[in-house]
């Protein structure tokens, strides 16, 4: 039962308006600095665009849609209307606070220092208080997620906890200790400075906080889309979930992994030791494990819808599947997106291989082909699939639908294909222009001309998306009925405390926390000689 | 429960823990014993160097001294609110102190003589630069003896007058040129950013001058001799491996074109 909403369309539509907004400005980025436009003269522009690109797609987008589906599951899932709506209304008017407050410096170029900060470059402390709100904002979400479900425990005491609501709750504890590090980075070094109170910052321990919070986060923009390849893949395609407790375990191994390992993005970084680097680069490789095991089930899921429509042999269950249902081709989508970047996720992490590759474009590629890909594009999925219950107005161009999940996959795909290769060749990231005209880079030409036409088919794509959905709140009224996740093959009547809760997991979390980040933090912290003058950006 | 019953692997929390444990220990040993071995060209006092050098910790200095260098480098060290507030009575100082000056850098510190135009220009680059005179990291024949007789004080009080000059149009402004590719691109294979990234007219680097209107000699002149070597008062090297990098002809026109310059294009210092 779907009773809030309003609330619920309201994070949608902040988090898909931003969406487009920042989109626009990606791939702005990726035509003025390709060979088709000349140099720009101020590359503070392409620097501060970045930032609000960055900013955007990293805090305010993928959190608004974790906290908007978030509240959808708790409500449906648990069926129980949420507990604590006012406060939720706070949280979200606290992101819309924080983020215009981040934006406005930015905007004016006083806050040029991308999303991830980087110390010792300080800019306007209205940008860092403004990212402090949204996360704060999206802190209320996370309590507001554990009372839900500490209510409904008290009122089915021993009955298992719905999978939906599980990988929900398990999604916002990771949050809630992932985004620590970037607020500890903030609050204690970095505000302090951009405030005029301190001149020097130990840009080397800012980063490992940030390293802290800079690889889970991406496991926390993962779980709605996980999310969506378990409670609603099967359910939209007529099938069932493989394994209900295969799924409790991915989710968990999420929580319990994700953590301990954002130290690979500091390979290059001289101030942590090789020995953390390499404990880190280990856990990293435990990843593939929820990873996998959710591949396995979903296939397994699909496998089941496919014979019940009738496939078979070998791989008739394929052909037998709903192609034309979106949900199915974005799940398809995603998995192969999801295959190519975890394969170059795989040589991000180790920390040999790292090296040929760390900061050059194959990063961003990766990134964006996990992100803006696989995961995004299962965003798309939940939105198609929850709209007509929250407007109670039907989507009724499923061909366009289709088209925009089609043009999304192969812009994505054209764009990040030729990102990962001029990494290879070289090509560093962040940088407002290149000179083309060299004999040493005229050979990324062709490829970097490509990713920006694949950036177009991007934009395109995203407008088509925000264009579906405001059609559909004009769309004649249907009754959607209620909404409902996808069943198990064989339901859980009772399950073990481990898989019912989450206190072991949470404490094996804050654990390794501990065992791999402690030494390195300790160990910057009480140096007296790591501090360096801060740099302030824009400043004039 | 008993203790038997915790520490037993049908306790799932102690199997999962015993687990994790377990790979943690694994990585570790991996970490800080097998792979720092693996390396041979690594040296090590033993295993307790090695597991330290694999934390992270400094180890202790190598045996050889470090290196002397044959001239003196500057030893200034500028952040962004060095100087900031100067008092009235710094500034005050400051303009009885810049009579000394005014013969070559003009009374209103607008020079007539191809030296440097200092009305206005940023506090903290009058206060390196005086400082690298007086510690003989730059040297200049006119410019040392100056520098020589000023105590910190003084220098903060020149630096603090100068920079609250206004900033008049410089005595030698002619006609503008186009802009020379290399001031506005810098050239990116190179090394070279563009001037303006921390000349003022992008951004300003602590430390760094703005080159509006200033004598297109003593431009031309400083850029050659950090490309040579016989200027070395940035401590990074970052003006010397610019100069290096730019052709003569690169210098000659951007020596040109900043002299062209109204600074009225330049930004406020932070």
């Amino acid at each position: 039962m779907l009773v809030n909403r309003k609330l619920i369309l309201a994070h949608f539509w902040l988090a898909f308006g931003a969406f487009g907004f920042a989109l626009m400005l990606g791939a702005w980025q990726m035509f003025i600095r390709s060979p088709l436009h000349n140099w720009l003269s101020d590359p503070e522009w392409y620097y501060r665009s970045l930032t609000a690109h960055g900013t955007v797609m990293a805090y305010v987008f993928p959190t608004l849609v974790a906290m908007g589906f978030g509240y959808a599951i708790s409500e449906s899932a648990l069926e129980q209307r949420l507990v604590g709506v006012r406060w939720a209304w706070a949280g979200f008017w606290l992101i819309v606070a924080g983020g215009i407050m981040a934006m406005v410096p930015v905007a004016l170029g006083r806050a040029s220092v991308l999303y991830t900060f980087y110390p010792p470059l300080i800019g306007s402390p209205f940008y860092y208080i403004g990212v402090v709100l949204v996360v704060v904002g999206s802190w209320v979400w996370v309590a507001l997620m554990s009372v839900n479900l500490a209510v409904w425990k008290r009122a089915h005491p021993a009955a298992p906890v719905p999978l939906a609501m599980f990988a929900n709750v398990a999604g916002s504890y990771l949050w809630a200790w992932t985004a620590v590090g970037a607020a500890v980075e903030l609050l204690l070094q970095i505000i302090p400075v951009a405030l005029g109170l301190k001149t020097t910052i130990d840009a080397g321990l800012a980063r490992v906080f940030f390293s802290w919070t800079l690889h889970s986060i991406v496991y926390f923009w993962l779980i709605p889309s996980y999310i969506a390849f378990y409670a609603i893949v099967p359910r939209a395609i007529g099938g069932k979930v493989y394994s209900d407790t295969m799924a409790r375990i991915a989710f968990i191994s999420f929580l319990v992994v994700a953590m301990p390992i954002g130290i690979h993005h500091t390979f290059a970084d001289p101030q942590v030791g090789a020995g953390f680097k390499f404990i880190h680069s280990a856990f990293t490789a435990l990843v593939v494990v929820p990873t996998l095991l959710t591949v396995f089930t979903i296939c397994a899921s699909v496998e089941i819808a496919g014979r019940l429509r009738g496939g078979r042999g070998l791989f008739g269950w394929i052909k037998a599947l709903p192609w034309d249902n979106p949900i199915m081709l974005a799940l398809a989508f995603s998995f192969i997106m999801l295959g190519f970047g975890g394969a170059g996720g795989i040589i991000n992490m180790s920390y040999q291989l790292d090296a040929s590759i760390h900061n050059t474009q194959w990063i961003t590629g990766h990134f964006h082909l996990i992100f803006g890909g696989a995961i995004v594009i299962m965003y798309f999925a939940i939105a198609y699939d929850l709209w007509p219950h929250l407007t109670g107005r039907a989507l009724e161009d499923l061909r366009l639908i289709r088209a925009q999940l089609w043009l999304w996959f192969i812009g994505m795909i054209i764009t990040t294909f030729p990102w990962h290769y001029v990494g290879i060749l070289g090509m560093p990231r962040r940088m407002a222009y290149f000179d083309f005209t060299d004999s040493a880079l005229s050979a990324q030409a062709l490829p970097v001309i490509l990713s920006v036409i694949g950036a177009l088919i991007l934009l395109i794509s995203g407008l088509l998306f925000l264009a579906i959905l405001v059609r559909s709140q004009v769309a004649p009224h249907i009754e959607a009925g209620s909404y409902r996740f996808s069943e198990a093959v064989h339901p859980p009547t009772t399950l073990p405390v481990v898989f019912n809760s989450f206190g072991l997991w949470v404490a094996l979390m804050i654990g390794l926390t501990l065992t791999n980040y402690g030494f390195p933090i300790a160990a910057l912290a009480t140096r007296p000689d790591t501090s360096v003058p801060a740099v302030y950006v824009g400043a004039q | 429960m008993s203790a038997r019953e915790i520490f037993n692997l049908r306790n799932p929390y102690f199997a999962v823990s015993v687990v994790a444990a377990t790979f943690f220990v694994l990585a570790a040993l991996g970490g800080f014993i097998v792979l720092p071995y693996a390396q041979r060209e690594l040296k090590f006092a033993g295993l307790w160097d090695v597991i330290c050098s694999a934390a992270g910790l400094p180890r202790g200095a190598p045996s050889t001294a470090a290196p002397t260098s044959a001239f003196k480098t500057s030893n200034v060290v500028l952040t962004s609110t060095t100087l900031a507030h100067p008092s009235q009575q710094s500034i005050g100082n400051g303009a009885t102190l810049a009579q000394r000056c005014a013969i070559c850098h003009g009374p209103t510190g607008i020079s007539r003589a191809d030296s440097p135009n200092l009305a206005g220009q940023y506090a903290s680059v009058i206060y390196k630069q005086l400082l690298d005179f007086r510690s003989g990291a730059r040297s200049n024949a006119v410019m040392t003896p100056f520098a020589e007789n000023l105590s910190d004080q003084e220098i903060a009080d020149l630096a603090a007058y100068y920079a609250y000059l206004p900033r008049l149009p410089a005595y030698h402004p002619e006609r503008q040129l186009p802009k020379p590719h290399v001031v506005i691109f810098g050239a990116p294979l190179r090394g070279i950013a563009p001037c303006g990234a921390c000349h003022g007219s992008l951004d300003n680097k602590t430390g760094s001058p703005w080159l509006e209107g200033q004598s297109e000699v003593y431009m031309k002149v400083q850029l050659q001799a950090f490309a040579s070597g016989r200027r070395r008062n940035d401590i990074n090297e970052q003006m010397r491996n610019i100069a290096r990098a730019m052709t003569p002809q690169e210098i000659d026109a951007a020596a040109a074109y900043y002299a062209s310059q109204p600074p009225e294009l330049v930004r406020a210092a932070y």
